[in-house]
């Protein structure tokens, strides 16, 4: 109790340009309240790891050591340090957790773990928050680790971060990474990897090369070591201090989720329908356009909606970002797409397709989504799709908390995303009873300056910033209304939700793109 | 002490936007409420205190109740209450949730009923966006798709759903039962704004005389506007044989359907995707319905997943003569209205029969003749029934004739 008592204390809050109370330091360090967008200069270096020679490596260039513990320990493992991974191998994903559990034997202490992603299956790494290996988590948290975070049980502060805010963070260095243990479905002895091939086989690295480039140590775990070279690679041996072979890095069935399915609800489709329809009639489909579109069963309708739109008019998309899927994977291949430019691969037909098709092109986060670098692709894409758990009268959007206030999800690349010229969130107006449209989101993840078009079932909310738009689609005939009519009728038929209550005590940073502080989570009360 | 337990409405993993309530009375304790919800943090107090005012509403001071909820709106809830109370005490009260203004809106005779989807009647998840599709009329159903010891409890929502639910100006139907539970259902449909109801397996003309004149009484006990409509479903030979009597049974029949499911089953043949073994009955129903002066509807398309079967499907019925059909799931409903809408070379021809039509009137000329062609009356009043549908549904502006030049000329 009095310990706690003192945490709350020791963490003076500022209110940031959002409005928000954000804390002033998190993990004993100062931060940067949010500026604005676009308001925070960085100034300074990039961060520069450790100089390496080559005299302390093997001339053969075999950099096989026997296991992943001997790895560590070569790595110098102890308290505090900070372990990346990355998160291709998604739910199927075994060594993280070996990772912690073999650390927790060492009885090292107070590590923080920095996964570009974490996922279910990642749910026994609670074990090792609890006694003490780790200290806490900078990444998302979902299920039943979000509910851990949110109860207050964790003994540091989470930190949340974009896909881009990470590579941002490393970048700068405001991350230090210590050892990254980068999982790779191919590797050879010298430690240079890909995605394909093998029969863990997740596509493409993108998140992975950041770490790979600025981590102090660098052990690269395969169960398919090659001959050398292992040509592309996408992690470069140069950059690996030691490379582990296992017998299996994860469960291939939750790598990639064999086939992507377009949804089957009728409301979703609904929703979809009236999403390309409004893309079509505002003009922002044309010729030449660029987007991105998600996994979720909604986004691939879309995804199939615009396919037969280009095709019927005889236009093509010059390239499309990934996550990608089939049903990119068909525009690409029937000549609807140009390129896909790849982060990840959702499907058994877009791995298959990175490593045959010349046109779809593996592409690292590190140079689409880093705010701080000399420009990025998002802002160069005219369609952006994307979810969120909950948007405001002033379109700011959430994707971290639910509107019961706990953790439930990471960022991912979608605060990057929002820098796109049309951000365009499909969204059911409610979930069984829960509005999605609310007067203020439960966490700032997004300003609403950049979010454009929220299409529900009920309407279409188009922000009054985008005079254009509005403009575009005055006599369509599309349902463009309000979004407090959309959140006036979710009322009506839902209720008036309650809020969550809150303690004082921070228990999650939500990071801007540009490493500032935009919004903080809170402690739930504990019903008494 | 305990008094006999009621329970109403579903629960379970699969279940969505519905609650399940155990009710039992007490002797004392007041009202003691376990809630166990999804939406417990945003929603919990006022789920409690909306089913505190339901049970004070029906006299209920001591009861204990215990509610698994899966996000049920609050007329579901309220639906849920009122049938487990009703299972355990005697009441004349009815908990009527506030009717949405906007439901209250007549249909009318001579609207298209080209696409009517079937809800069931006992599932709230998919009552919820049912008036999202576009279909031309949603049908809230108590018959087939209820499970029978579920009938009692979905007279309350299907009540509730006709007060709060929005259609979006489709029609308003409801399936009743058969027979004497059928009477009874219509006490809970009729007084709330419902513009037709479906009556299942007809058979004879005192069917829906005895329906017609229950509705009567409901209508002038609440003294009800507006006008309710019927439309049979013939399901068995026997009806077939009766159909034209049927149809013109009563004022109310606005459409005749045919339920081709039992109609096979009471034949004892295989229902084939050629429907060879119905033709003869569908071409009588057809008839039968033109004849009173009704419109003829057809049976459902039962696989949800073939589109294009279905849009074969629809152009043959449209060809038989049927006007609509239904639907069992939303996305049937799209292609089913495109499927009896004028095509757009029926639409072309037609505008030019009648601009050919009016040229001749104003030039006092007895004939009409396109070119060479002679077009006789008839052709003319059905090109004109085509135009008007075509601008009703919106796919030729009102002002057309500003637009298309006559070839005649």
């Amino acid at each position: 109790m009095n310990n706690q008592l003192r945490v709350e204390m020791a963490t003076p809050t500022v209110i940031n340009a959002a409005g928000r109370a954000v804390p002033r330091e998190v993990n004993g360090k100062p931060v940067i309240p949010f500026m604005g967008v676009g308001k925070y200069k960085p100034v300074g270096n990039k961060y520069g790891p450790p100089v390496p020679s080559c005299s302390d490596y093997p001339d053969d260039g075999n950099k096989v050591v026997s296991t992943l513990e001997e790895a560590l320990l070569r790595c110098g493992i102890r308290d505090g340090m900070t372990i990346s991974t990355h998160h291709h191998l998604r739910d199927g994903d075994l060594i993280s957790n070996k990772i912690f559990e073999l650390a927790s034997v060492m009885g090292v202490k107070d590590l923080v773990w920095f996964p570009s992603a974490s996922f279910p299956c990642n749910d026994p790494v609670i074990r090792y928050l609890e006694d003490g290996t780790l200290n806490r988590i900078e990444g998302s948290m979902n299920g039943p680790l979000g509910r851990f975070v949110s109860d207050g049980r964790m003994k540091g502060t989470a930190v949340l971060r974009s896909h881009g805010g990470r590579v941002q963070a490393i970048q700068d260095g405001d991350v230090k990474i210590d050892i990254a243990v980068l999982v790779a479905p191919s590797a050879d002895a010298f430690g240079n990897a890909r995605g394909t091939g093998g029969k863990s086989a997740c596509g493409v690295l993108g998140y992975a090369k950041a770490d790979s480039m600025y981590a102090d140590k660098v052990i690269v775990v395969t169960d398919n070591l090659v001959d050398l070279p292992c040509f592309p690679a996408e992690i470069e041996g140069n950059y690996v201090d030691y490379v582990v072979v296992v017998d299996s890095l994860g469960v291939p069935e939750k790598i990639v989720s064999g086939t992507t399915q377009i949804t089957k609800s009728p409301d979703r489709l609904l929703i979809a329908e009236l999403t390309a329809a409004f893309l079509e009639k505002s003009g922002i489909l044309r010729d030449g356009v660029t987007m991105q579109a998600g996994a979720g069963g909604t986004s691939l309708a879309i995804a199939v909606f615009l396919h037969e739109m280009l095709k019927s008019k005889g236009w093509k998309s010059k390239f499309g970002f990934g996550g990608s899927t089939r049903y990119m994977v068909e525009m690409l291949e029937q000549g609807q797409m140009g390129y896909i430019l790849d982060a990840q691969a959702f499907d058994l037909d877009a791995v298959l397709s990175v490593s045959k098709n010349p046109n779809h092109i593996p592409f690292p986060v590190f140079n689409a989504y880093n705010y701080h670098s000399k420009g990025n692709l998002t802002s160069m894409m005219d369609i952006m799709i994307l979810g969120a758990t909950e948007v405001d009268l002033n379109f700011n959007g959430n994707v971290v908390t639910h509107s019961d206030g706990y953790l439930l999800h990471g960022i991912g690349g979608w605060q990057n995303c929002l820098h796109a010229r049309n951000v365009i969130l499909p969204l059911p107006l409610f979930r069984d009873r829960i509005p999605v449209i609310v007067d203020e989101v439960t966490t700032l993840c997004g300003p609403g300056e950049l979010i454009d078009v929220i299409i529900t079932e009920r309407g279409i909310a188009i922000n009054p910033l985008r005079t254009d738009l509005l403009e575009n689609v005055k006599n369509s005939g599309l349902p463009v209304r309000t979004i407090q009519e959309l959140k006036d009728e979710a009322e009506r038929i839902c209720g008036k939700p309650a809020k969550p209550v809150f303690d004082d005590k921070i228990v999650a940073a939500i990071k801007w793109v540009d490493g500032t502080i935009i919004d903080a989570v809170r402690k739930i009360k504990q019903q008494s | 002490m305990e008094s006999k337990l009621a329970v109403s409405g579903n629960a379970g993993p699969k279940i969505r936007s519905d609650c399940q309530m155990e009710l039992g009375l007490t002797h004392d304790g007041g009202i003691v409420i376990d809630l166990k919800s999804k939406v417990q943090v945003l929603y919990g107090e006022s789920i409690k205190n909306q089913c505190r005012e339901i049970l004070s509403f029906f006299g209920i001071t001591n009861a204990v109740l215990k509610i698994n909820d899966s996000g049920a709106l609050p007329f579901v809830i309220s639906a849920r209450l009122e049938a487990a109370v009703k299972q355990i005490i005697d009441t004349d009260l009815d908990f009527l949730p506030g009717i949405y203004e906007e439901n209250k809106y007549p249909s009318k005779r001579d609207r298209f009923r080209f696409s009517r989807l079937y809800v069931p009647g006992n599932t709230p998840s998919m009552m919820i966006n049912a008036g999202l599709h576009s279909a031309d009329g949603i049908i809230l159903d108590l018959e087939d798709s209820v499970a029978p010891e579920k009938k009692d409890e979905a007279r309350f929502l299907v009540r509730n759903a006709l007060r709060q639910i929005s259609f979006n100006g489709a029609e308003r139907m409801v399936r009743i039962n058969q027979g004497e539970r059928g009477l009874k259902d219509l006490e809970y449909v009729v007084p709330h704004y419902v513009n037709l109801i479906l009556i299942p397996k007809c058979e004879s003309p005192d069917q829906v005389k005895v329906i017609e004149s229950k509705i009567n009484i409901l209508r002038s006990q609440y003294g009800l506007p507006g006008e309710v409509f019927l439309m049979p479903i013939i399901e068995s030979a026997a009806g077939v044989e009766m159909s034209f009597d049927i149809a013109r049974a009563s004022e109310m029949i606005v459409a005749m359907a045919i339920g081709l499911e039992d109609l096979t089953a009471d034949m004892g043949v295989t229902r084939t995707k050629e429907g060879t073994e119905t033709v003869y009955a569908r071409s009588r129903i057809v008839n039968a319905a033109k004849a009173a002066g009704i419109q003829p509807i057809d049976s459902v398309f039962s696989d949800v997943g073939d589109m294009e079967a279905l849009r074969l499907n629809v152009l043959a019925s449209r060809t038989m003569g049927f006007e609509g059909m239904g639907c069992i799931h939303p996305r049937q409903v799209p292609v089913v209205r495109q499927g009896f809408a004028p095509q757009q070379e029926e639409i072309e021809k037609s505008s030019k029969i009648v601009l050919a039509y009016e040229e001749a009137r104003r030039r006092g000329q007895g004939v009409v003749a396109i070119g060479t062609k002679m077009i006789d009356q008839p052709v003319v009043a059905r090109a004109q029934r085509i135009v008007d549908l075509a601008i009703r549904l919106g796919l030729m502006p009102e002002d057309w004739k500003n637009d298309v030049p006559a070839d005649n000329e």
